[in-house]
């Protein structure tokens, strides 16, 4: 059973004088004990995704299951397991660690003794036991941080939604597979590796010590190289897009020796999910991540 | 049910705890209700004279207990629009609790709170010298009647909480309403010597028949009594009132927890 699935998900938000489509009909599956990334640039409906899955919001249009219950007809029995992390450390900052953690283990219908172990378990975790008992209002960010994720996990959710920015190298690390969302829809969907090759595949870039020899370098490249090449005049650098990776790199550099040229440094240069983002939205990312565990 | 019961008593326990972790809020809250004591007993107190000759102080104390039971709604519009400010509610929203829990909760934790306030009220008003000249069960019959108030207060409350943009309006908009609502009734002045349009407004006003209701109760002056309902049965205008107030804003504000996730 996948751990999310999502049809045709639709949010309007409707004010007196526009109408906004947080949501334009996303489809969406994630496979259970996986991680997904919900990367788009602001406003692109990521919140709004979580929201809806968190049954938080109700979407006007579509269905979607999580942990197999529907998120609308079945939200009590999915609230029991889910566990949300929001964009700012929803704790009380009256009470202390411990006390907010047995609140919430409480509320997620554990008993009280139950819900007091898991609490001192998750401070132990969090390394917050030395501050356990302080009011919160004194803690640092980080520290506020740190319980608020604690209190997503305080009911061992099956799901952990953390919508949070995020940078997009910890989505490359931490997110199984990675789902682009902009104007309230899914655009790409796959691997992070996957993203990169159909945003452009690899390109092989070369710094050509000798100027004069630049004219020779671009007759080999424009013959191994699988599209046009580019010239950066100023440093030298010849970029080529180029199939076959690092093999590929071995006959340029073989070709370059072979004809004399001499080269200061030469790269197989895959695109970064920076350069994925821009190329499908245009615009530079703000991530948020949604996990699913 | 069980479920409803046990995590409103949580709910309530978690804001009750607010109480002893923010003492200041209570302290001004009772400081400010001293300073009407102290401002209208010894200042304005002497120029306003009471036919037959009644103690000012005695007749003002029930005015200043109903006041301060008026402003329960600025309380409970804050703390909920607090909750709501810093993701609380959200994550509220999110567990697996009883949905009525977060609303009743704070709704038994503001009134809870209120009977505290007007403990040390009373406290503070036997040293000026009002007394209970009844008895026992009249004492009790008035504070039921004064708390019956607070629940209707903290109801409209909750409903303001969720309908302002935020904490500072919430405390605004409490403030514009709640004190000319509070001067415009028997609580400082003989209603007698408001203009004629507005004396049905301040005959009306819950804060006059809650004042009137406890000063009979109690045995205080209530020298300004009118011929009509609100003179004659001030308390059970007052249960009137309480229910009317309940009635429209408790659906209202659960109407707004609920659209919450329009």
């Amino acid at each position: 059973m996948p751990a999310i699935t999502a049809e045709g998900l639709v949010k309007i938000y409707r004010s007196r004088h526009s109408e906004v489509h947080a949501l334009d009909g996303v489809d969406l599956v994630v496979e259970e004990g996986t991680v997904l990334g919900l990367l788009g640039p602001n406003g692109a409906g990521k919140t709004t995704m979580v929201r809806i899955l968190t049954t938080l919001l109700r979407p006007d249009a579509g269905h979607a299951t999580v942990a197999g219950f529907d998120i609308v007809r079945e939200a009590q029995q999915l609230r029991s397991v889910i566990g949300l992390s929001g964009q700012y450390a929803a704790v009380d900052e009256n009470l202390t660690a411990r006390e907010n953690l047995w609140m919430f283990g409480r509320l997620y219908q554990l008993n009280s003794a139950e819900s007091r172990k898991r609490a001192g378990e998750l401070l132990e975790q969090f390394d917050l036991i030395d501050a356990a008992d302080r009011v919160v209002k004194t803690y640092s960010g980080g520290m506020r941080r740190r319980l608020d994720l604690a209190s997503a996990l305080i009911g061992r959710p099956r799901l952990l939604f953390l919508d949070e920015p995020t940078y997009l190298e910890e989505a490359d690390e931490l997110a199984d597979t990675i789902a682009v969302i902009d104007r309230g829809k899914v655009i790409a969907r796959g691997t992070a590796d996957e993203l990169k090759s159909q945003v452009g595949g690899e390109r092989i870039e070369v710094v050509v010590h000798d100027r004069a020899a630049l004219d020779r370098a671009e007759e080999i490249l424009a013959r191994d190289g699988s599209g046009q090449w580019v010239l950066d005049e100023h440093t030298r650098k010849l970029t080529v897009p180029a199939t076959g990776g690092a093999g590929k790199l071995i006959e340029i550099v073989r070709d370059l020796g072979d004809a004399g040229i001499a080269i200061d440094d030469i790269a197989l240069r895959r695109p970064t999910l920076d350069d994925v983002f821009l190329a499908l939205t245009g615009r530079a990312s703000s991530g948020d991540d949604e996990a699913a565990a | 049910m069980n479920r409803t019961f046990t995590d409103t008593a949580v709910i309530t326990w978690r804001n009750l705890k607010r109480i002893p972790r923010i003492p200041e809020l209570a302290i001004f809250a009772i400081l400010q209700s001293i300073m009407f004591v102290v401002l209208f007993a010894f200042v304005f107190g002497g120029a306003i004279p009471l036919p037959n000759g009644g103690n000012y102080r005695e007749y003002l104390m029930p005015g200043i207990f109903a006041q301060t039971i008026v402003f329960a709604a600025a309380t409970t519009a804050v703390g909920m629009r607090d909750d709501l400010n810093k993701g609380l509610l959200d994550r509220f929203r999110s567990l697996p609790m009883a949905r009525p829990a977060v609303l009743i909760g704070r709704i038994a934790a503001d009134v809870t709170y209120n009977a505290g306030i007007l403990v040390v009220l009373m406290a503070s008003g036997y040293v000026v010298g009002w007394r209970v000249n009844t008895g026992l069960p009249e004492l009790l019959a008035g504070v039921g009647l004064l708390l019956l108030f607070a629940l209707a207060m903290t109801a409209i409350g909750v409903w303001l909480g969720l309908v302002v943009p935020s904490v500072e309006v919430a405390q605004q908009v409490s403030f514009t309403v709640l004190f000319p609502i509070t001067f415009l009734s028997n609580v400082f002045v003989p209603p007698q010597s408001l203009p004629s349009w507005l004396q049905p407004v301040a005959e009306w006003n819950p804060v006059s028949t809650l004042t009137a209701a406890t000063r009979d109760l109690w045995g205080n002056p209530n020298p300004y009594v009118g011929s009509g309902l609100p003179g004659q049965q001030p308390a059970l205008v007052t249960v009137l009132w309480v229910i009317v107030i309940l009635a429209v804003f408790l659906p209202m504000g659960v109407r707004r927890y609920r659209n919450m996730s329009r």
